[in-house]
């Protein structure tokens, strides 16, 4: 591939990164596209950090290639990559002025004071802090830090911007504020965003490209909105949230869909693509928490026995403006919830105790691929998306 | 005001003999010399202890003039040559081998306690044992050499210890920082490492001056012929019996509050040079 000073098109090739004896990235290949805003999300130690750092020159694989615009970068210093990197508390130079932490770059390329600052200053008027050029960095808010934080990365130029948990050190407001704005701005330059975060709700919202990471390993890559949708493997549907996770063996293959026949007896449904099942072996499905309907058990005249329904104590109720958690105690696995619309929920409503049957649609339900690794993680799917 | 009243009353017994037992303390620490500052004022007249006899700064002409006194101006300079040398080293090793050490090399560890473990080993000996392998390598010995290097087996692991806590608490991002931004290792060094770091660097420097300037034990017998400000003021206890010697120990106070006050006050300068270079924002952009 021809090489590109002006491409921020990133590729991995088989990186692998140790610390002594731990693996902190292990055989992680990766296409990120020119121009794109791509997060890596993981638990922390999932090695996301580290793949970034290796991407800046900070950290240098241990094994593998990583090339940028088609020319392998591994050796190289920072500014020669054409990357900027924004760490995560922003390590804004404490002794210098607001406009003296911009400039710096242009300072150490040689470049006079008169035309630094003039640089300089034109940057902070694009992220509309003229006025605090003066300032020292101490005197700024969060927000304001990590605008100048900005700043100082992009005045390099750069092709990739770097992101180490850029929101993490801000308030709930502001960090809703700043994900729209860092979302604006890589639209404006056009250059590729890599941003680390191990929030799922700040991943989801920014990213073009969602890369979710466990144990120094890629878990999916893709759209958030086909991550959301079509989760592959039960580890990223419960780390994304929004999704519960059912087991069972495969009892008959028929007409495009599985029938899997769950610990409590209970037999789920779902639509099968190309993959072959084999007869009695473990098989996991998700289902969104949306797409499920929650009815009282008693006098219903479906009840127990029904496909894709599962029966179990109402555990708990959270109204959540637009809609209501119901959370259900299963008598054979863990916790299910269940998104009701309000609306839906007023007109048949229940109550912490209530005997209930959860419902839903044979479509609705997605296959899964792999084992579940992650059983003992049951606390990530209460972070994640609603 | 009332809350603060009540709190005084109730205050228990303890308090009282605690405070009884600080103001002691201070009383043996600062009484002794302050009984000093006020005799060097004797009139010519007047004798080593009280009454004054008169108040004059008789005794402090007769230290310039050296009548009846030995050396001490002469003292004195060697005393901030030699402070003022081993100072500048301290600093300069102090810092290099504080940075490092953040990085684990092929015997650290050793090297790290080789360093602090001068800080146990008696002063006298150590002095005598570097006068004694001078004299066997009949190298001659002096303020300025082997006084010096004496000296820095007190300072450096000091200077060593200030620089691990000043460097343990500086975030190295900065760094990284710097290197994202283009700054060869050099100019990292030169525009982020120091410049943070720099109130601690005072710190290191302002330690080995005043350990320097008052040694006496490893500067006794490395020293060579000529005295340094403590040994000479240790030599006129023993013939000197006039209140000059107590205008010594008047004049070398002043001086040490003095280099402190610079230390002092260069911290304070940068603080206060930051804020302004940051308090004036109407007169850009």
């Amino acid at each position: 591939m021809a090489s590109d000073k002006r491409s921020g098109e990133i590729e991995l090739v088989s990186v692998t990164k140790r610390f002594g004896e731990t693996v902190a990235v292990d055989a992680v290949s990766l296409h990120i596209p020119q121009g794109a805003y791509c997060c890596l999300l993981g638990p922390s130690g999932c090695g996301k950090t580290t793949i970034l750092r290796m991407i800046a020159g900070h950290e240098t694989p241990s094994e593998g290639d990583i090339r940028i615009g088609g020319e392998s970068v591994v050796g190289q210093p920072p500014l020669r990559r054409g990357t900027a990197m924004m760490f995560q508390a922003y390590a804004l130079f404490p002794h210098l002025s607001v406009l003296d932490n911009v400039a710096f770059s242009l300072k150490m390329r040689g470049i006079d004071r008169a035309k630094r600052h003039r640089q300089a200053h034109e940057l902070l008027a694009k992220v509309r802090l003229d006025q605090f050029a003066d300032r020292l960095p101490a005197q700024l808010s969060g927000g304001q830090q990590q605008r100048v934080a900005l700043a100082r990365a992009l005045i390099t130029n750069p092709r990739v911007l770097l992101l180490d948990e850029p929101l993490s050190a801000l308030d709930e407001y502001l960090r809703l504020r700043m994900r729209g704005e860092l979302r604006r701005m890589q639209k404006q330059l056009g250059i590729t965003f890599v941003h680390v975060t191990h929030t799922q709700l700040e991943a989801i919202a920014v990213a073009d490209m969602l890369v979710v990471m466990d144990h120094g390993r890629i878990e999916q890559a893709a759209s958030p909105s086909t991550i959301y949708n079509t989760p592959r493997t039960p580890y990223v549907a419960r780390f994304i949230g929004g999704q519960n996770v059912l087991s069972g063996k495969v009892e008959s293959v028929a007409d495009g869909m599985v029938t899997v026949r769950d610990a409590g007896g209970t037999r789920l449904t779902a639509p099968i693509g190309s993959t072959r099942l084999a007869p009695g072996s473990q098989l996991y499905l998700s289902i969104r928490r949306d797409q499920i309907a929650v009815a009282k058990a008693a006098g219903n005249p479906a009840g127990a026995g029904e496909v894709n329904s599962v029966r179990g104590k109402v555990h708990s109720i959270e109204y959540q403006g637009s809609y209501v958690k119901v959370t259900i105690d299963l008598a054979q696995s863990e916790e299910f919830v269940a998104n009701v619309s309000d609306v839906d929920f007023l007109r048949a409503t229940v109550e912490i105790g209530d005997d209930v049957l959860a419902r839903w649609s044979a479509t609705d339900a997605r296959l899964l691929e792999g084992v579940d690794k992650a059983g003992e993680r049951k606390g990530y799917a209460d972070t994640g998306l609603m | 005001m009332t809350m603060q009243g009540a709190a005084d009353r109730q205050r228990p017994w303890t308090f009282y003999a605690l405070a009884a037992f600080f103001a002691l303390f201070v009383l043996f620490l600062y009484g002794p010399m302050i009984v000093i500052y006020v005799l060097s004022f004797q009139g010519p007249n007047g004798g080593l202890t009280f009454p004054l006899n008169g108040v004059s700064l008789h005794w402090f002409d007769a230290l310039i003039k050296q009548e009846r006194t030995g050396d001490i101006a002469g003292a004195f300079r060697r005393s901030i040559g030699l402070a003022g040398l081993v100072t500048v080293l301290t600093v300069l090793l102090s810092v290099m081998a504080g940075l490092a050490f953040r990085r684990r090399f092929m015997g650290s560890g050793l090297v790290f306690y080789m360093a602090v473990a001068s800080l146990i080993m008696p002063g006298l000996f150590v002095s005598l044992g570097i006068g004694l392998v001078f004299q066997m390598l009949d190298l001659p010995t002096s303020w300025y050499g082997s006084a010096a290097g004496a000296q820095l087996t007190w300072t450096l692991p000091y200077g060593l210890l200030i620089m691990f806590a000043v460097l343990g608490r500086f975030d190295r991002s900065y760094e990284e920082a710097a290197s994202d931004l283009g700054a060869t290792n050099w100019q990292r060094l030169r525009h982020v490492t120091l410049p943070i770091v720099a109130p601690g660097i005072i710190g290191v420097a302002l330690f080995g001056f005043t350990l320097s300037y008052d040694e006496f034990p490893r500067t006794v017998l490395t020293s060579g012929s000529s005295n340094t400000l403590p040994l000479e003021i240790w030599a006129m206890t023993t013939d000197v019996t006039s209140p000059a010697l107590f205008a010594v120990g008047t004049v070398t106070t002043v001086i040490s509050f003095i280099v402190i006050g610079i230390a002092l006050s260069s911290i304070m300068l940068i603080e206060r040079r930051r804020l302004r270079r940051a308090g004036t924002g109407e007169n850009v952009g």
